[in-house]
């Protein structure tokens, strides 16, 4: 078999001595981890800091006046300041601190658009989203009698921009869109889109949680109004997440929870609400995990995301071009532009059944529809499996998946 | 979970692969009495479960339609071999047994009529494919009992 192009041609840079649990056996083989898509691993340093903190510094932020709850509030607000660094923000208080980008895209959905939207009003999405960028917004259609409306993709897993464009029309409230698809590795050209909407009036959701771990992200650049993402996706703590918003839209939107932090004085006549970004910071936060996700952030920026970027980029074309050289083999997604994923068939076997037989050999994928089933709907399937790299995983990787699907297909032979 | 190099094999047995590429009972029975979904919800999959129960209580009919993995059709095959011509209090017997069989992993004895589905102990050590194997077993028991909703394995 003649080895594809680019293990010959580019060097990769493998941090994978960085992340402590890819140093194990699974089955008797060494873990091949091609599953952050999913969650991805932490880095030593996400996992010292964390343990640093529940051994020296844990306390309630924002609240106590002795010594630990100072650190810890410190530790806490340092990480909001890096993040808002790592993707440009103007101002820290365009940083709400959430649970995941689930609970970021459904902050925005209750808090911003379901006090403001009602019969006639459309909210649009596109047939590439993750059920964290549908449901919120199904559920916002069903409270306020707004229409839900969903731009198209082609065969390759692609936004129809014409179609796409077609559909800003001046009743629609908000567009909110993937940055990368997590079943399809698509990346959308958000800059492009997020401009015409907002030429439109119409203001603009990013859901990052693919884009993050992968991409540089500037959110001035980009212009969007928001833009959410989860910790775990980029080498964080599960249980992270962050909603950058655009302040002025931040400021005119009421509170999404109530509780401790998100006030300044309350009384049984009325609450005062705190200033941004607390005011959507309701009851103690997951302290912790953000540490994490500000270390996780230290650690990107060592490294730099462009280089993040390009090596990942070899590491997928590789991937790509050596699944593509299996028999049997069909690509669901296969955009001009991807990150990271890449989501097939092999043969008549179910996707579940790839996994168990991939696990067996040591090799971590996902398998089913990677909540997003009208994607799978729109290929006319019922799931895939799907390989997704990230920064520690080497083109050695690449070539054990393809042998374990080639034991694969002598099981079902 | 310590797999060893034949669980591959004890898993995706001759018989599940046969009953995999080529299930029987396949498709949708019209004269229907009794039907019931299945759903794995680790995956999506979706299978419908139909019987025909006669007037003395027996299983005359029974047949399967939707998609799954190996495991799952095949059990889903094997299932409707097992109980076409059974009485309805056997079948929700087999049910009682091959769930306990599969989940709680005491070796409950098989009847000579379920010798054959002894092919999907090898799930037992594959504990996330254990719903696979029971899922056709909670539509039947679904089905039995006339359950609106649809069986799901958690």
């Amino acid at each position: 078999m003649t080895q594809p192009q680019a293990k010959k041609s580019v060097p990769v840079v493998d941090w994978r001595k960085d992340f402590p649990i890819l140093d194990q056996s699974v089955s008797g083989h060494p873990l091949v981890y091609l599953d952050s898509a999913a969650s991805a691993q932490q880095p030593q340093s996400v996992i010292d800091a964390v343990a640093r903190y529940h051994q020296e510094d844990h306390a309630n932020v924002h609240r106590g006046v002795h010594t630990l709850s100072h650190r810890a509030t410190e530790a806490y607000e340092g990480a909001r300041d890096k993040i808002r660094e790592f993707i440009n923000a103007s101002s820290r208080t365009e940083i709400v601190l959430t649970s995941g980008t689930t609970e970021s895209i459904n902050l925005v959905a209750q808090s911003f658009c379901r006090p403001r939207v009602g019969p006639g009003d459309k909210v649009l999405i596109t047939h590439l989203e993750h059920h964290a960028n549908i449901v919120p917004w199904q559920l916002v259609c069903e409270q306020t009698g707004a229409e839900l409306v969903v731009a198209p993709i082609d065969d390759d897993g692609q936004l129809e921009l014409e179609a796409l464009r077609a559909l800003l029309t001046d009743d629609v409230f908000i567009l909110a869109m993937g940055h990368v698809s997590n079943a399809l590795g698509t990346i959308n050209p958000v800059k492009e889109i997020i401009a015409e909407a907002r030429q439109r009036g119409i203001p603009v959701l990013i859901d990052g949680a693919q884009g993050v771990p992968h991409l540089s992200i500037d959110v001035q650049d980009l212009d969007c109004d928001f833009y959410a993402f989860s910790g775990h996706k980029m080498f964080g703590p599960t249980g992270t997440g962050v909603l950058y918003g655009r302040e002025s839209m931040l400021d005119a939107m009421p509170p999404y929870q109530g509780g401790g932090d998100m006030i300044l004085e309350v009384s049984f006549d009325g609450t005062i609400y705190n200033e941004l970004p607390y005011k959507f910071e309701a009851g103690t936060p997951n302290i912790s995990g953000v540490i994490g996700v500000g270390a996780a952030v230290d650690y990107l920026q060592s490294i730099g995301m462009k280089r993040v970027a390009a090596s990942e980029q070899v590491l997928h074309d590789y991937m790509v071009e050596s699944l593509s050289e299996i028999d049997g083999m069909r690509l669901i997604g296969t955009a001009g532009n991807k990150t990271s994923v890449q989501s097939f068939l092999l043969d008549d076997i179910h996707s579940h059944d790839l996994g168990t037989i991939l696990d067996h050999q040591g090799v971590a994928i996902r398998t089913g529809h990677h909540c997003a089933m009208p994607v799978m709907t729109r290929f006319g399937i019922s799931g895939t499996a799907r390989a997704s790299v990230a920064l520690y995983n080497n083109l050695d990787d690449v070539d054990r998946l393809v042998e374990a699907l080639r034991k694969a297909q002598q099981i079902f032979a | 979970m310590n797999q060893q190099p034949d669980d591959l094999r004890e898993l995706y047995r001759e018989l599940i692969l046969d009953h995999a590429r080529s299930p029987r009972h396949f498709g949708r029975l019209e004269n229907a009495t009794h039907e019931a979904a299945g759903i794995n919800p680790l995956c999506g999959d979706k299978l419908r479960l139909y019987l025909q129960v006669d007037a003395d209580n027996c299983i005359e009919d029974t047949s399967f339609e939707g998609t799954g993995c190996a495991i799952s059709v095949a059990s889903a095959s094997l299932l409707t071999d097992t109980i076409i011509g059974q009485p309805v209090d056997k079948a929700e017997a087999y049910f009682e047994t091959i769930t306990r069989r599969l989940t709680d992993g005491e070796p409950a004895d098989l009847d000579e009529k379920l010798e054959k589905l002894r092919a999907l102990d090898g799930v037992k050590e594959f504990p996330s494919r254990v719903k696979c194997a029971t899922l056709a077993w909670h539509a039947l028991h679904s089905a039995l009992n006339h359950q609106e909703e649809p069986a799901t394995t958690e």
